[in-house]
Formats: structure tokens, C-alpha cells, sequence
């Protein structure tokens, strides 16, 4: 945390997207686990997630950013999976 | 050229709403944001009314946002950035600035239906060249669950609790998408973040156009709807296909409906994973369920007579 004096006067933000450092990952009870072969990489789980905690990489899925997914399970309840294979499952964090 | 809407082509742009943000987990806001900024092509410049979103993003000296953004008050967030594309468009004459920015609004149900109305409908009226979007979660949450003028009838808030005398909120919820399609300006739509190409499609042709434009957007919010972390995708879903929030635009006055479900889905299935409608359910309450139902089914027969292209 900065003092007050160090703060740039008129509460601006000079660091556009600095909340990077906060590490909401710490929130989370429930962990999304991925199974590459189930995933057909229809970026559901991408464009859903509130958190921007899902990877891509050249349009492709590639895992989740465990720093800042909170663990809601949106990602999860809208993966279609393969032949009824979800691709991802949240399991308890810990187990 | 634009990028194609198309998840994989989208998925290679930097995001423009950082992680690190403190919304809740699950919260539908954060879902509607990322696909707002996502779909503009046009260096975007926001401003924020009080709210969740607006406490969530921007804490301290830390900031989401890799937009130009600026928040002053609840009641204002049309105002202010009115000012700012005012001030655009004195330095865009006297040539100190040539390259073409957009200018949005963020709101809640709170900071736009109610708060912020005044100064909503100003800014629409005298023509700015602006976005205003409306995350409508259906009460002030923010501050605990206190019904807005956005809640619907029925809904236990804090400031309309279920007791043994009142059920939940007495009145209708105000239809701030027809009010806004009354100014008269050239494009007011309706979306949700279920339906994330219909959402992107209608902020393009609201950034696109050369004036006001305004769309309202479904936002699940799982702790005041007592509702699951995992469902805010699935219930707002469900709101659409049981036309609780239909999706259509109306550009230059003409209406249309950009999605129709095939089949109309009882209204039940959006209500009964939600605890704040848990006591419509509840024997001796049944009159409470049809009358919401009703005032659903009375709207979208309006909106289809309304609408004039869709088949
Ligand atoms: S939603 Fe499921 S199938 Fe689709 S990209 Fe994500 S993990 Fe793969
Ligand atoms: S659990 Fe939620 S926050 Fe984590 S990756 Fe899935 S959608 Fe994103």
C-alpha cells in the first residue's frame, strides 16, 4: 500500500490493468480440472469465465490461470465435452 | 479489417478487463464487460457509475480497466462521459486529436434505471456520441440486496423482505429498454451473456452508430438472486427462452426481435433455481407465480406485435 503522499494527485491510475497483482486464486473452494482429450475447443469455457483465468494459446484452450480463477464453476457447467464427456470438473480444493 | 466474430479469432485480443478484479465469483458483470469491450474495433473510453462494478475494479490505486476510465458518482456516469466525448469532439475540431475513439457508459440496474436516470435521459436527448450499457442484476447489490425499480415482482430483496403480510416486491419492475427506445434515439437493444454473438453483434451496431445508442444487458448476480455460483450462463439462458428478457434491437424506430425460442419455456424454469422467488413456490402462493407469468406473457405479445421483420 502507498502512503498518501505518494499517491498521484486527483486519485488517478497511471498503471492501466495493475489489479494483475491481486491473486484472487486464494478465493477458491472448488478447483476446474481439465481434460485435454474430452475438449474440442469450442473456447466456451474462455469467453464465459468472469475471471479471464481460462488460457488460450493460437485459439486453442490450454488450461486455467490458477492465480486468478475463483473457482465458480461457470466454466465447467458450460463445457460440452466430447461424446458426453465434459472436458472440465471442479473438484474440492485439498482432495 | 474487423475481427470476426468468432470465439477463436476473439480469444487472440488482449483483454481489456483485467483479471485480479474482486467481483464475486461467478458474478455475470464481469462476463458482460469482457464481451463489451471484446467486440469494439475503436479505441473505447469509459466512464463508471457507483456500483459493483465499479468498486470491484477499481480499489484503491489499483485498477481492471486498460481503457481509459473514469468514475465521479452514482447519479452521473451519462454526464460525465458526455463531457469527456464533448471535449473529444472540440479537440477532434481544433486538431489536436484525429484518431476516432467511442465513448461507454457502464451502469447498473441502480446508477441507470433509477440513480442515474436523469442524467441517462439527458445525455440521450442532446445527441452525444455514446454507449450507455446497463447491467441489469435487479437490485442495488452492492450495497446488500435493496430493491431497485429494475427488480422484478415477486423478487425478496432486503428493502422488500417475504413476510407473512407482503411476498417480495409489490410492484412491476420498470421497462427501461421501451423508455430508452422513447428518446428516440438511433439504436436501443436488449441482450444477455448466454447469447455472447447476438450481445457482440449489438454492440457493434451500437458503437458503430453516429449518436446515442443504449443497450441493456442481463447480469445474473448468484449472491442476491440466491442462485448457485456456477449458473449465471444457465439462468441467463433460461431468462431468454422463457422470455423473461427477450432479445431485440430497435434501429431507427423499427423493432425487431433477434431471438425467438422455439418453444416458450414456462417462466418456473428461470424462477425455481433462484432463492428470492423460493416463496412463490410455496403452497397458497401460486397466485403470485401467475401473476409474473402474465405480465411476462402480456410484454411479449406486445414486443411481437411490435416487432416488424422477424418471422
Ligand atoms: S468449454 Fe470444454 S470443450 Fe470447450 S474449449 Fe473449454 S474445455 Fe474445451
Ligand atoms: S471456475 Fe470460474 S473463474 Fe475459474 S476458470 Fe472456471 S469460469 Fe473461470
Amino acid at each position: 500500500m502507498k502512503k498518501w503522499n505518494e499517491l498521484v494527485p486527483g486519485a488517478i491510475i497511471l498503471d492501466a490493468g495493475n489489479a494483475v497483482q491481486f491473486k484472487t486464486g486464494s478465493w477458491r473452494a472448488f478447483r476446474p480440472q481439465w481434460t485435454e482429450e474430452n475438449c474440442i475447443h469450442c473456447l466456451f469455457c474462455w469467453i464465459y469465465c468472469p475471471d479471464m483465468a481460462v488460457k488460450t494459446e493460437d485459439g486453442k484452450m490450454t488450461g486455467f490461470d490458477y492465480d486468478y480463477c475463483k473457482g465458480c464453476g461457470i466454466c465447467a457447467r458450460e463445457c460440452p465435452g466430447k461424446k458426453g464427456k465434459k472436458a472440465i470438473v471442479m473438484v474440492e480444493e485439498g482432495k | 479489417m474487423a475481427t470476426p466474430l468468432k470465439l477463436k479469432e476473439l480469444s487472440k485480443k488482449p483483454d481489456l478487463l483485467t483479471h485480479g478484479h474482486r467481483m464475486c465469483a461467478g458474478c455475470g458483470a464481469p462476463i458482460v464487460v469482457k464481451m463489451v469491450l471484446m467486440a469494439s474495433e475503436y479505441p473505447l473510453v469509459a466512464s463508471n457509475a457507483t456500483g459493483c462494478l465499479e468498486v470491484s475494479t477499481c480499489i484503491s490505486e489499483y485498477t481492471a480497466w486498460k481503457i481509459p476510465w473514469i468514475h465521479s458518482a452514482f447519479e452521473n456516469a451519462a454526464a460525465t462521459i458526455s463531457g469527456v466525448e464533448t471535449m473529444y469532439r472540440a479537440w477532434k475540431k481544433k486538431g489536436k486529436i484525429t484518431e476516432k475513439v467511442k465513448f461507454i457508459a457502464f451502469g447498473g440496474d441502480g446508477g441507470t434505471y433509477d440513480i442515474g436516470f436523469q442524467s441517462l435521459s439527458g445525455a440521450m436527448e442532446r445527441g452525444h456520441d455514446m454507449v450507455y450499457i446497463c447491467y441489469d442484476n435487479g437490485a442495488y447489490m452492492n450495497t446488500g440486496i435493496q430493491r431497485s425499480s429494475a427488480t422484478p415482482r415477486g423478487a425478496d430483496t432486503t428493502t422488500s423482505p417475504v413476510g407473512s403480510v407482503v411476498l417480495g416486491k409489490i410492484q412491476r419492475r420498470k421497462d427501461l429498454t421501451r423508455i430508452m427506445a422513447a428518446h428516440n434515439i438511433p439504436y436501443v437493444a436488449q441482450a444477455s451473456p448466454s447469447h455472447w454473438l447476438d450481445l457482440m453483434k449489438k454492440v457493434r451496431k451500437a458503437l458503430d452508430v453516429d449518436g446515442p445508442a443504449f443497450i441493456n444487458i442481463l447480469s445474473p448476480c448468484n449472491r442476491g438472486w440466491r442462485s448457485k455460483t456456477d449458473d449465471a450462463i444457465a439462468l441467463s439462458k433460461l431468462a431468454v427462452e422463457t422470455c423473461y428478457w427477450p432479445l431485440y434491437e430497435i434501429e431507427n424506430g423499427v423493432t425487431r426481435i433477434t431471438f425467438k425460442p422455439k418453444e416458450k419455456k414456462p417462466l418456473e424454469e428461470f424462477l425455481k433455481p433462484q432463492g428470492r422467488f423460493k416463496h412463490m413456490f410455496a403452497p397458497g402462493n401460486e397466485h403470485l407465480l401467475k401473476q409474473l407469468q402474465e405480465d411476462i406473457d402480456m410484454e411479449w405479445e406486445r414486443l411481437n406485435k411490435e416487432s416488424s421483420t422477424e418471422k
